[in-house]
């Protein structure tokens, strides 16, 4: 029995987050509200194998699985990537779509990546297609995290068959569901990190303003819910990659869990960075608007907690 | 990350399973009718039958070394053992307060003589343990003790009154935190005392909690003469004017760093089962569904933090954090109990006993407002 990451899980995390660090700061997920993202962070972590990581290995992917990759993403969503990492490397590599960007509907109508993904992985009739961008017809909409690039789609050729089976489709979309969840875990870290620097930084009566219990208890708060959140998501990567029975619930409590965390922490964190979190001049509201946006992708709250209570025999 | 338990595990988890129904029926049929609170007069009496049965089949502290009367078993065993016996609805334990925050400061602190005296009859129910800690004017705020222990030839002489002490009224000892340094202020001067009940000069009142079991109790000191030999080994843990120490070092053991899933995961069981032979509404349903994913939320956190200390780690204000969750949680359970009842809910029974219970934990071990603070300064590092 032991619960918690190994060394070499840890040591991937690790490598996967100082390269984010080097090349997706702030100053990048900004940029990507103007223009197509930097694709710098996209090839360094090409280059780590975090992409293909979960390809099998006949498609000449590394066949590891979820627990290796989920706290990569969680890392991503600490970071603000903008580009669509769930969808390419957790949804579309394990089905054996490697080598492009992906985008795609499983997590809802409005495609995060739309406007320069590659490919589109498309629930069609209870199975998977994939398409090409030449396949597809992309109206692009405008969304309160610019980052994101969504846009409607609608394929206008062929396509190919990834999958007939709804079992797999059904597997996919826990896998979009997990990492989402990991991406708000790392969220909510993110914001609260902002959260305790402006607070420790800002004075006010003469004092830092994270010295006044008031902003002390609602930070907290926030910790709280992401202590709780963060092993929820391990352990629905950990029965995503073991098949356990309970995976799906345990996905939908992770997504549950994770969404509510962000929640709360994006709360706490706008509250205590008073007018200066305000603005889009702080750095705050890019993570904001993404956890926004992720807390109601890939099933929300009510949408997750109802498949828990089924599982329950509610 | 690997979720298996081993053989060894598994047996001893099935051990236990067999044990516990025939033992609870045989028990149950012993005390005939009515269980009561472990909060009265009569369940004490109850319960010290059930603590002797326990014991005598190795099980009152299964995680403590064999020649104290445990099992010599890891935190993993005791993981299984809280989750077994919660889930075969055993009662609450009423050596608790002995077993979960005087024995981890005997084992850190304490000397071999001390734990060869205080230990094995704490396992047998022997002796039953309160906690001394809190004063009318020391709650939230420890380091404010004034119960005084003066030095003297051959022992102490205790003066001062200790209250909110869960089952003091039926318990034979308490261990409590005194002021033995007059001229001292709050953190220093403290000592932590082990006190045998029927001293002359001390008098217990029990009073009603609010759910008005006679719970809680006064303690009042009254130049009750405390021998150095009233408890073997000696009556002071740790060093005289380090009782501070004590109560730091093993803070953590009673805010529930280790407070068993298990106890949440049953009242979450009964929980769903009550909102299904209810018929909920989905509103209902989807409450119970998110309550029940916090419960399983604290036990993944807690085999992380068991993972952790089997390895060696230490985990600090972390404590804290688990405390704030389960004392919520058990009050959301609660509350969502009483709601599926309905009108119904105002009776006497299990749902609304337990949700004046409930109401207990943001308050005691330390209150929430105290934990956050804990978990600003200590965890997130704000400034104070």
């Amino acid at each position: 029995m032991r619960f918690g990451l190994d060394g070499d899980r840890v040591a991937f995390r690790d490598a996967a987050r100082d390269l984010l660090a080097r090349r997706c700061g702030p100053e990048v997920v900004r940029a990507a509200w103007s223009g197509p993202p930097d694709p710098r962070p996209w090839q360094g972590l090409t280059e780590m194998g975090v992409l293909s990581l979960m390809a099998p290995e006949s498609s000449g992917g590394l066949g590891l699985d979820e627990t290796f990759l989920a706290p990569v993403i969680e890392e991503a969503g600490w970071a603000g990537l903008p580009q669509p990492l769930t969808a390419t490397a957790l949804v579309a590599a394990p089905l054996g779509v490697a080598d492009a960007m992906v985008a795609t509907d499983l997590g809802g109508p409005l495609v995060p990546g739309a406007g320069y993904a590659e490919a589109f992985l498309m629930e069609t009739g209870g199975g998977l297609r994939l398409y090409r961008r030449d396949e597809v017809d992309v109206e692009p909409v405008d969304t309160v995290d610019r980052a994101r690039h969504c846009g409607r789609v609608r394929p206008t050729g062929p396509g190919a068959a990834v999958t007939a089976d709804p079992a797999a489709a059904a597997r996919a979309f826990d896998r979009g569901a997990l990492g989402t969840a990991a991406e708000l875990v790392g969220l909510a870290r993110r914001m609260l990190d902002l959260a305790v620097g402006h607070v420790t930084e800002r004075r006010q009566f003469g004092r830092p303003v994270g010295s006044f219990q008031a902003v002390k208890h609602q930070l907290a708060e926030a910790r709280l819910q992401i202590h709780f959140a963060a092993p929820a998501v391990t352990y629905a990567a950990y029965a995503l990659a073991n098949r356990l029975e309970d995976a799906s619930p345990s996905v939908s409590t992770a997504k549950w869990l994770a969404g509510r965390a962000a929640a709360v922490c994006g709360r706490a964190a706008l509250q205590c960075h008073g007018a200066i979190g305000y603005t889009v001049e702080a750095d705050l509201h890019l993570f904001l608007k993404r956890s926004w946006a992720l807390t109601r992708t890939w099933g929300d709250g009510d949408h997750h907690a109802d498949r828990v209570a089924s599982a329950l025999g509610l | 990350m690997d979720l298996t338990w081993s053989d060894e595990q598994r047996a001893f988890r099935a051990e236990l399973r067999d044990w516990l129904e025939p033992n609870l029926a045989e028990w149950r049929q012993q005390i005939g009718g009515s269980e009561f609170s472990g909060d009265t007069r009569q369940g004490v009496a109850q319960q010290l039958a059930w603590e002797r049965r326990l014991y005598a089949a190795g099980w009152s502290a299964v995680w403590w070394p064999r020649r104290y009367g445990g099992r010599d078993g890891t935190l993993w065993d005791w993981l299984i053992f809280e989750e077994e016996y919660w889930r075969a609805g055993a009662p609450q334990r009423v050596t608790q307060n002995g077993i979960q925050i005087l024995a981890p400061a005997l084992f850190e602190l304490g000397t071999p003589a001390q734990r060869d005296a205080v230990l094995p009859r704490m396992a047998a129910a022997a002796d039953l343990w309160c906690q001394g800690w809190s004063e009318p004017g020391a709650g939230s705020d420890l380091a404010a003790v004034a119960s005084r222990a003066r030095a003297v030839d051959g022992g102490w002489v205790l003066d001062g009154q200790k209250t909110w002490t869960t089952r003091g009224a039926f318990c034979t000892h308490l261990f409590g935190l005194f002021r033995s340094d007059p001229d001292s202020q709050r953190h220093r001067g403290l000592t932590y005392l082990l006190v045998p009940l029927d001293l002359d000069g001390i008098t217990v009142r029990g009073f009603g909690r609010l759910d008005g079991d006679e719970g809680f109790a006064e303690v009042f000191f009254d130049g009750a003469f405390l021998p150095d030999d009233a408890v073997g080994g000696g009556v002071v843990l740790g060093e005289p004017g380090r009782g501070w120490d004590a109560v730091i070092a093993t803070a953590g053991a009673e805010r529930g760093l280790l407070r068993s899933p298990g106890r949440y995961q049953a009242t979450a069981s009964a929980l769903i089962e009550l909102a299904a032979a209810a018929g909920a509404d989905r509103q209902s349903r989807r409450r119970a569904a998110e309550a029940w994913m916090k419960a399983e939320a604290f036990r993944l956190r807690t085999l992380e933090t068991v993972t952790v200390l089997d390895e060696g780690g230490a985990v600090g204000a972390e404590a804290s954090l688990a405390k704030l969750w389960w004392s919520e949680l058990d009050i959301e359970l609660h509350e969502l109990a009483l709601d599926l009842l309905g009108p119904e809910a105002e009776l006497e029974g299990p749902w609304s006993k337990g949700h004046q219970f409930a109401l207990a934990g943001p308050i005691y071990a330390g209150t929430n407002e105290i934990q956050r603070n804990i978990v600003a300064e200590r965890v997130l590092g704000l400034p104070r």
